[in-house]
Parts: structure tokens; C-alpha cells; sequence
């Protein structure tokens, strides 16, 4: 760096005079007033005592200061005198060292009881001369002026009916339009708009952000800000249902820093420690926090399950588990226990609420006349104990009535399964031999709308790697493997699965196979949202990355099936391969599947596809750093029954209204790109031609070695054939 | 898709260890390469004859250039050296010795001037050398170079004539692009951004008033040779090690492939070692070849633009040639670009 030239003849002299510190001195100007009054405290409802009493009233006000631990060196209390009654006048000055101390002995001796007749009122100094310095009458303040806020689902009144999905990729947060034949268009995109990754409520409304100092929550068509709650730490997130509440969960326990500021918003000095908050998303208030993990033997074994809090599907109740001990129940927004008892149930080990399906939300919206919504039902299952089988329980609450259980023998584990209208329960339950050596399955199947609950049970022989239900749907598929490699996954190793899907039989009330599906290595099931359609994907595989798509009504809804071959009607339609996918989504429409390549998992051809439901690819993005891929949820439809079923009758008219589009569509975006090129050919051409034109004055002035060399390239071909002679002799 | 290379291509397999460059001379009836294993070899590019091998570097030969009358081959090595060879005979005419290794050496369009660029390292700063040739005599050479330069900041691997002799662009490890006034070394124009990782290829097109860049940032470039101004952006998803300007058709292809480190760890399909084009003017990839199973290094293409050559860690260089769909193919209709 260079050096600045020393000052001659007093040169920085002059230019002090003129520059203008009054800012700086601003800036750095010691304000004395409070700072020196805030270590002094008032301390009122002192004894009113004669002067030959002070001296002992002094003495037991230092005694009774030092045990409250608000002791104060001699000489620094002061007691006022009234000098014409002889007598004190009831409060006293005390200064302490530091503001700190101040603060603390004020939070001692506040509402201390030094005798019957006196209680202490202890106040910061600062705080007496503001309250009388201040202005008696009262203003009213001002109304503040109501912003209208925007509307959250605007997004559902596109005129085309597109969905949206958001892309993470570093931490820059893209949103878009999703086009019908791949084509999307940019809704909005910002750079570091998330610290580590993005997540959308159950209805769409929201998108929440992550970041250290909490989460944040966007909406609306200018996607501004709704929500922020502070959370420090954040990692995981977990909506209810309804998009009322929020759970968060930091792994650091919530720490309050002194003097913080308080309010209903943000965690209180009784939430330190905790590290799961539960929030009202409408007002941001934290309702109530909880400690992480399991209270219990070996909490620090075990894994976190999140979500650590499952709403029950009306948002009118959330509930956490303790294994093995009971299920506490809390209700909202109060956040208390239910009846101020936990459901104690000796050794359960995981409960589900039962979903609403539209049924019920049409019941309780009073649309359905003279029904009530079904009570709220929860299923749980304790494991088997010396003598006593091992068990699934079906019990409403709140009423806490046991609707039906079922007893189980040989249980190595359970997995309770809901079907997401709430109209079945299956638990699979893996069994094992009375050796212990092999594990089988058994699919107990209950039918929730039924009366008495009926239980069907499906004895599968093979190890059932996964269960899946139909949305909205009576039909459920599981893949099976045989595989000897099972259980002990090696590297490079594909196991192999069967792949079975059942449906459930009307008129006889239990569930047939459909269709089986063998020697395939699918291990993950993808269901349409509407049903019917389903993608069978190889994943976490080292190197297949299979996608098959299955169409399950292949000949149309209303097709008989026939008893022969039940599975006629399902039918592949499209067998893909995205290299290295990692996550497999389906649009809230049921009509596009996004599968996506995370830089989460590997750094292999990170990116995304889209794919119509039959498979064909509608576009590729591969993305250096791409993470996540979301489809933007959409809320339960607000057309009745028959709308939907009107619609339905009249799709052949409107699929010729949108084909038209999609025509219109197609030309203007073909015309749009042959323009653009148009354009860049264009600009190409013209600055090619101003380059050799200026080129070639130049070169008119340089030496000919130019043609030289270009005489020489007419000849090229010349040259190859007498060197290859030349190689022949 | 287009369909690229036609007929089988043809493998020199003569060397025995990673290539570092291949050039084709003037009038592309040769085609000289160099590699890790110190031997630099000349090939007649229709058939892949060997024409004969320049033995003499120890080490690494990194660089090489031939002038414009194919009379001088030019090579920088590992070793120190730089060497000045009879292209006929096979003779070294002269060598230059330095402190630190010749990273990329190139003559002038009209063959009077070579410029040089030396690793830095502890011994002795980067440099950049322009030396001036004894064109009728090769064993006579001045010793010492005519300008001598050290660029400020980060430290430039690779080097090369701009539009006319008197300017040097320079392609830098920080991914800046530069030019340098051949004579006093001053600073003319730089693009501290051009890439933001090191900068791996710099190859001019004919009349030398663009050029590309590739980088290891995944993405190439291409320039305007007087401003600097990037015209257009290739993004790849692979690091890219080398980038050539095609003639007659409107492409530039691109090579690279994952680091030789994590090659072993990588599967074909993954490393990406493949030869991509793509449109220079739409900056729209539009077709791949795919042969090699390391990743390619050097890419050079024939001066009629009927070929291409591509050396790659494999230790092969592999010459295509193009199909006659390649020329005939109109995928983007009745838009031509100039050349």
C-alpha cells in the first residue's frame, strides 16, 4: 500500500478546522442521566419509625436485604428524613455497584413481607423519575390502519388450472408455474431465500423457510412475509392438518438470554430447556413447548420419530406419545390436557389418529342433514408380554371408548396404515415363526365404516417391504420380496420384489387379489392423489433407477371386471429411467409426476423430470446443486359430489376446448422460440460482418502471409493423397 | 438428434499416459500430440499413421505449437524446457531452459514470435516470455526473450496471440481472462469474472477475432478477443478441460469429465467423458460423442472442420470424423450463422 505523503507545514492542522465532527459527536456523546440512575433503587413501604429507632430499622433492613441475597454495602442506603415530624419517610434509596445487581435485588425484595403491616414495593430510580415525569391525561393512540391482507390462494384462481412446485437448488428458492406440456414458466425465484431447505403446509397456503433464527412463512401473490416465528435452530417443521398450528423442533434447547423481551410470540423463561414448540400459525403465539424425546429409560438410544406430535384430523386435538407408558392428549387452542389425564395404556408402542376423510368434513360442515361427525378414533397397539397377546385397539376420543380390539400372536412389529379418507385401517403385522428364524406377514384389515369394525385378515408369505393405500380409493398395493439378500443389504445389491395389488370385493366385504406382479426390484409405490394411476420406482439403488407406470382402470372406470382375471384391467403403460433419482412426487392433480436426483443424497446428475401419468417425459432439468423438488399442495376441492360427477359427464366437451388451447399454446411458444433465435442470429451475424469488415482493413495494411496460408488450404486434399503415397513406398 | 461422427473412429494409441494436448498444423494433414509420458508424436490425421515422435523432454510435456508453414513444432515440458523442433527431420533445434515448467507455449500467426508461460512456484514467479524466432536458421536463437512479464494476482496458465501479434490473452487460475501488450507486459483489458475456477482451455477461432474458453467451473465461454465481452455461455454439469471452435458449422465442442482423482470412484455414465456441442449461437447443447473412458483433456478440431481430434486421461487420442448428416442437417431451420 502506498504510503501517504507526511503532512508539510501543518497541512492536517487546516484541514481539521474544516471537517464536521458534529455527527460523530452525536454518535459517541455519553448520555449520563440514566445510565448512573439505573443501578439505584427505590425501595417503598418502609417502617415509618422515630429517630431512636433507625439505627435498628437500618440493621434489619441489612439483614433481611443479605438474605434475600440483595445485600448492599454500608453508607449505600439512604433513608430521607422528615426533619418536622422527626420521623423517616418511608422508602429508602439503595445503590448498588452495578446495574445487574440493581436488577436482581429489585427482583428480590419486590413484594418482600417485612412485618404484618409492611410489604416492600421495590422500583428502578430511572423508572420513578419516567412514571412522574410523565403525562397525566391519556391519548388515546391512533387506529392503526387496516392493511387487507392478500389472498393466501390466489394460486388456485389460475385461469389455466396450473399447479406450481418450488425448486431449491444452493439455497436459492425458485417457484413455478407448471405448464401443461412441460412448459413452465418462473413465478418467482430469490437468492438465499432458505438456509437449509423448504417446505409447503398441507393445503398450499404457506411455504415455510428455515433459518437459525427461526422459521418464516410466505403467501399470497407477492409473496410477502405472513409469519415468522422464532425458533432458534429450527430443523423440523410439522403442520396440523387444518393449517392452524405448528409444531417446531430445534435440537438446542431453547435458552432465554436475560432481560429478554417477553410476550405472547416468543418462549417464555418457563420454555427454557424445551426444544418442541407448538404454535398458533394465525397470531404466532407460542401455545405451549415441550422437552425433546421420550421421557423414559433410554431416551438418549433412541431414535427421534417426528412428527413427535400427531394432530388429530380436525385440529381440535394433537397428542404425544410416551412408549410404552401412555398417549397425552392436548387440546387447542388451550393447549391442555384433555380431562387433565394422559390415556395410560402399559406397554403401547405407536398410536395413529384416524384421518378425516371428506365424508366427515361434509358431515361436520352440516352438509350431510341429520348426521354427526364421527367421533375422533385412534388406533394403537401394544406388543406382546409374558402372557398377554399382543394387541390393536381402536378407541374415539374423546370419550375414550374402546370400539374394537384385536388380539395378535407372534408380533415382531406393527405398522398401523390408514387409508387417508379414513375408511380402512390395515396393520401390517410382521410375524415370525414359532423358531424365530423367518419373519412373515399378516394384513389385518379393518373396515371403519362398518358396523362393528370388521376385521379381515390377508396371511402374505413373504416379507411385505411396503404398504400402500389407493387415495380415496379400495384398493391397496404391497411389494413382497423372497430375496435372501433381504435384511442384509449389501452395496450394489438389488433385491428382488413381487409387486400385488388387491381390491376390496363389495358384495362379500373382504379383499381379493388383482393382480401379482413378479420378479421386479421396485421397492416403492407412488399413488396418484386422485387414485388409479401408480408409478412403481427402484429406488436408493446403486444402479437401477427404474420408474414403471401402471394404470389400474387401463379399459376406463365402468368396465366390468371380469372374475377370471380380475387384473385385466391393470396395465403398464410406460417403463422410464431417471439415473439417480432419489424422490418421487406426484402434482396434487394426478396428472404429472416430478422425480428428482437431490444433491442431499449424491452429486450425480443432481436435477429434476417431469412426466405426464403415462410416463413420457415432458421435460429435464439437470441442475448442479439441485435439492429439493415440491409440488404446492392444494386444498380440498370445494365442488360438491354432484359438481364433480357433472364434470366428469361433460369432460369429451371440454378436452376439445383444451386441446385447442394446448394447439394455440404450442404455436405461439414455437413462434416465440423461432423469433428469439431469430433475434440471436441476427445480433450474431451483424457483429460477425462489423468484425471482418474491420478485420479486413487491418489485414490490409499487414503482410500477405494471410493468403499465403489460404492458397495452401485449397490444395489440403491434394496434400493427404501425395503423402499417402509416400507411405506406400 | 444429429447424428455426429460417422465410420468407426480412429485410435493412436501412442502414448502411455494421459494426454495433455493435440493440434492440428495449418492445413490439417497432421496432428500432433503430447502427453504426461514426456514423448510428443506426429500422426497423419486421414489414416492415424504415425508420422514419427520428438523424444528429448523429461518429463511431462504439457504444451505444444506448430506454425503456420508446419517448418516448427514448439513444446513446453515439465522438465524446465522448452524446445524448438524441425517438424520433417525430428531434429531439436534449440531448447530454452527455465526455473519452473513451461505450462502453454504458442507462435504467432505468422510464426516470428512464440509466447511462453512457466509455472509458479517458490523458486521463481510466473511468467509470461515472448521470444522472437530465427526463422531461417533454427539452431540460432536469441536466448533471451524480447518481452518479459509477470501478471500481478493470480497466476496465468495459459497463453496465447490475440488478434494480431502485438497483444497476449491470458486465461488465469482465479478464471480471469486477460490481455497483455506483447512488448511491455502492461495490463490492456481483463475479465477478473470470466469464470470464477481456474480457466483450462483457450483456443482462438480462424480469423482469431473470438475465442472460447472452458473452465472448471463447468461452464465455457466465448469472448471477443478485443473487449473481452463474453458473447455467449455454455453451462455444462461436468468440469470442463477443454473447449474448440469449430469451422464450417456453428458449434463449439466442449470436453472434460470428472477430476482423474474421483474417476476410479465413478462409472462411465456418470464421469461424463464424452465430447458435447454445442450450438455456438443459441448456447444450446445439440449432440454428444461419447468414447472415451477418462476424461478428455485436449480437444482440437480440423482446420476444414470435417474432423475432430480429442486426447483424453485414457491415454488415447481419438480422431472422428464427421457424418455427412452433420453438414447437411438443418435443425434449426433456415437460421445460418456467419462464421
Amino acid at each position: 500500500m502506498p504510503v501517504p505523503e507526511p503532512s508539510v507545514n501543518g497541512y492536517h492542522h487546516d484541514a481539521d478546522e474544516d471537517i464536521d465532527y458534529t455527527d460523530i459527536d452525536e454518535k459517541y456523546a455519553v448520555h449520563y442521566d440514566e445510565s448512573f440512575l439505573d443501578n439505584i433503587i427505590v425501595v417503598d413501604g418502609i417502617p415509618i419509625v422515630k429517630a431512636e429507632r433507625k439505627e435498628r430499622l437500618v440493621t434489619k433492613l441489612g439483614q433481611d436485604f443479605n438474605r434475600l441475597g440483595a445485600s448492599f454495602k454500608p453508607g449505600s442506603l439512604h433513608m430521607p428524613w422528615d426533619d418536622e415530624n422527626g420521623q423517616n419517610r418511608g422508602y429508602v434509596f439503595i445503590e448498588y455497584p452495578t446495574v445487574d445487581q440493581a436488577n436482581s435485588a429489585i427482583a428480590a425484595i419486590h413484594g418482600y413481607r417485612f412485618d404484618k403491616n409492611h410489604a416492600f414495593a421495590a422500583n428502578r430510580f430511572a423508572d420513578i423519575e419516567k412514571f412522574t415525569n410523565m403525562e397525566e391525561t391519556y391519548v388515546e393512540p391512533g387506529q392503526e390502519e387496516f392493511k387487507a391482507r392478500e389472498h393466501l390462494r390466489a394460486w388456485l384462481g389460475d385461469p389455466q388450472g396450473r399447479d406450481q412446485y418450488v425448486i431449491l437448488r444452493g439455497d436459492d428458492l425458485q417457484v413455478f408455474w407448471n405448464g401443461r406440456n412441460g412448459s413452465s414458466a418462473l413465478v418467482i425465484g430469490r437468492p438465499r431465500w432458505t438456509e437449509s431447505y423448504v417446505a409447503w403446509s398441507p393445503a398450499g397456503t404457506f411455504m415455510a423457510t428455515f433459518h437459525i433464527q427461526g422459521v418464516q412463512f410466505w403467501g399470497g401473490p407477492s409473496w410477502t412475509r405472513v409469519r415468522r416465528l422464532v425458533h432458534p435452530h429450527v430443523k423440523l417443521l410439522d403442520f396440523s392438518p387444518g393449517e392452524n398450528y405448528v409444531v417446531t423442533w430445534s435440537n438446542e434447547p431453547i435458552q432465554i438470554p436475560e432481560n429478554a423481551r417477553t410476550g405472547p410470540d416468543i418462549f417464555s423463561s418457563d420454555d427454557e430447556g424445551n426444544s418442541v414448540a407448538v404454535w398458533d400459525l394465525k397470531s404466532g403465539f407460542v401455545l405451549r413447548t415441550f422437552p425433546s424425546g421420550q421421557q423414559g429409560e433410554d431416551s438418549a438410544t433412541k431414535k427421534m420419530v417426528w412428527p413427535m406430535l400427531k394432530w388429530s384430523g380436525d385440529d381440535r386435538y394433537v397428542a404425544r406419545i410416551q412408549p410404552g407408558q401412555q398417549i397425552s392428549v392436548y387440546e387447542l387452542p388451550g393447549m391442555h390436557l384433555v380431562d387433565k389425564k394422559s390415556i395410560k395404556i402399559e406397554g403401547m408402542q405407536d398410536f395413529e389418529w384416524c384421518p378425516w376423510g371428506d365424508r366427515d368434513r361434509d358431515d361436520q360442515d352440516g352438509k350431510t342433514k341429520g348426521k354427526r361427525a364421527r367421533e375422533n378414533i385412534l388406533a394403537y397397539w401394544t406388543p406382546e408380554v409374558v402372557n398377554q397377546p399382543a394387541r390393536v385397539t381402536l378407541m374415539s376420543f374423546p370419550s375414550r371408548t374402546q370400539l374394537r380390539s384385536k388380539n395378535l400372536f407372534n408380533v415382531s412389529d406393527c405398522k398401523l396404515h390408514w387409508q387417508n379418507q379414513g375408511d380402512f385401517l390395515c396393520v401390517k403385522v410382521d410375524r415370525h415363526t414359532r423358531t424365530k428364524k423367518s419373519l412373515y406377514c399378516n394384513l389385518e384389515i379393518f373396515r371403519m365404516r362398518e358396523k362393528d369394525f370388521p376385521v379381515e385378515v390377508l396371511e402374505i408369505k413373504d416379507a411385505v417391504i411396503s404398504f400402500t393405500w389407493e387415495p380415496r380409493g379400495e384398493r391397496f398395493c404391497i411389494i413382497t420380496t423372497n430375496d435372501p439378500n433381504f435384511g442384509n443389504a449389501a452395496p450394489g445389491i438389488t433385491i428382488k420384489t413381487a409387486i400385488h395389488f388387491y381390491q376390496l370385493e363389495r358384495t362379500k366385504g373382504d379383499f381379493r387379489l388383482l393382480k401379482t406382479i413378479e420378479n421386479k426390484t421396485s421397492n416403492s409405490v407412488f399413488w396418484s392423489p386422485k387414485g388409479r394411476h401408480v408409478v412403481l420406482a427402484t429406488m436408493g439403488s446403486q444402479s437401477k433407477f427404474d420408474m414403471e407406470f401402471w394404470d389400474l382402470d387401463f379399459t376406463g372406470d365402468d368396465a366390468p371386471r371380469s372374475d377370471k382375471d380380475p387384473g385385466a384391467n391393470i396395465q403398464l403403460l410406460n417403463t422410464t429411467e431417471h439415473y439417480g433419482v432419489t424422490d418421487i412426487e406426484w402434482d396434487p392433480s394426478g396428472r404429472f409426476v416430478a422425480s428428482s436426483a437431490s444433491a442431499w443424497r449424491h452429486t450425480l446428475e443432481n436435477g429434476y423430470a417431469l412426466w405426464d401419468f403415462r410416463g413420457q417425459e415432458l421435460s429435464k432439468q439437470v441442475l448442479d446443486r439441485f435439492k429439493q423438488f415440491l409440488w404446492r399442495p392444494r386444498p380440498r376441492t370445494l365442488l360438491s359430489k354432484d359438481q364433480q360427477r357433472e364434470i366428469r359427464k361433460k369432460l369429451r366437451e371440454y378436452s376439445k376446448q383444451f386441446d385447442e388451447e394446448d394447439a394455440a399454446e404450442e404455436s405461439t411458444v414455437s413462434a416465440e422460440l423461432i423469433a428469439s433465435r431469430r433475434r440471436l442470429i441476427d445480433e450474431w451475424n451483424a457483429w460477425r460482418i462489423k468484425v471482418k469488415r474491420e478485420l479486413k482493413e487491418e489485414k490490409g495494411k499487414r503482410p500477405q502471409q494471410r493468403h499465403l496460408q489460404e492458397k495452401v488450404e485449397e490444395y489440403v486434399d491434394e496434400i493427404i493423397e501425395e503423402t499417402i503415397e509416400e507411405v506406400l513406398e | 438428434m444429429v447424428r455426429f461422427t460417422s465410420k468407426r473412429p480412429i485410435l493412436l494409441q501412442g502414448h502411455e499416459r494421459s494426454l495433455t494436448q493435440v493440434k492440428y498444423n495449418a492445413e490439417g494433414d497432421l496432428l500432433f500430440s503430447c502427453s504426461k509420458d514426456d514423448t510428443v508424436n506426429a500422426w497423419y490425421s486421414h489414416n492415424g499413421e504415425r508420422l514419427g515422435t520428438y523424444g528429448g523432454h523429461n518429463g511431462t510435456v504439457w504444451t505444444l505449437d506448430v506454425d503456420y508453414q508446419t517448418k516448427f513444432l514448439v513444446t513446453g515440458s515439465a522438465d524446465n524446457m522448452m524446445k524448438l523442433w524441425d517438424v520433417e527431420t525430428g531434429q531439436c533445434l534449440y531448447t530454452w531452459e527455465f526455473l519452473t515448467a513451461v505450462k502453454r507455449v504458442a507462435f504467432s500467426e505468422d510464426g516470428e514470435l512464440i509466447v511462453c508461460v512457466t509455472e509458479q512456484r517458490a523458486v521463481a514467479q510466473g511468467a509470461i516470455r515472448v521470444f522472437k524466432i530465427n526463422r531461417h536458421d533454427g539452431r540460432i536463437q536469441d536466448p533471451e526473450p524480447i518481452s518479459l512479464f509477470h501478471p500481478i494476482g493470480t497466476k496465468a496458465t495459459l497463453a496465447s496471440f490475440g488478434w494480431d501479434s502485438k497483444h497476449i490473452i491470458t486465461g488465469h487460475e482465479s478464471g480471469k481472462v486477460a490481455i497483455f501488450d506483447a512488448k511491455t507486459g502492461e495490463e490492456l483489458r481483463a475479465n477478473e469474472k470470466a469464470h470464477h475456477e481456474p480457466v483450462t482451455d483457450l483456443q482462438l477461432a480462424p480469423d482469431r477475432s473470438y475465442f472460447v474458453t472452458s473452465s472448471k467451473d463447468k461452464s465455457a465461454r466465448l469472448h471477443d478477443s478485443r473487449t473481452l465481452a463474453v458473447l455467449k455461455t455454455y453451462t455444462t454439469e461436468t468440469p470442463l478441460n477443454s473447449a474448440a471452435i469449430a469451422p464450417l458449422r456453428p458449434y463449439v465442442l466442449l470436453g472434460g469429465g470428472q477430476d482423474a482423482m474421483s474417476v476410479t470412484t465413478t462409472s462411465l455414465r456418470q464421469g461424463k467423458f464424452e465430447t458435447r456441442f454445442w450450438h455456438k449461437v443459441f448456447e444450446e447443447e445439440v449432440g454428444r460423442v461419447r468414447g472415451h473412458f477418462g476424461p478428455i483433456n485436449t480437444i482440437a478440431v480440423h482446420p476444414d472442420g470435417r474432423s475432430y481430434s480429442s486426447g483424453g486421461e485414457d491415454g488415447f487420442v481419438r480422431v472422428h470424423f464427421f457424418d455427412v448428416s452433420y453438414f447437411k442437417a438443418r435443425p434449426y431451420g433456415d437460421l445460418e450463422a456467419e462464421e
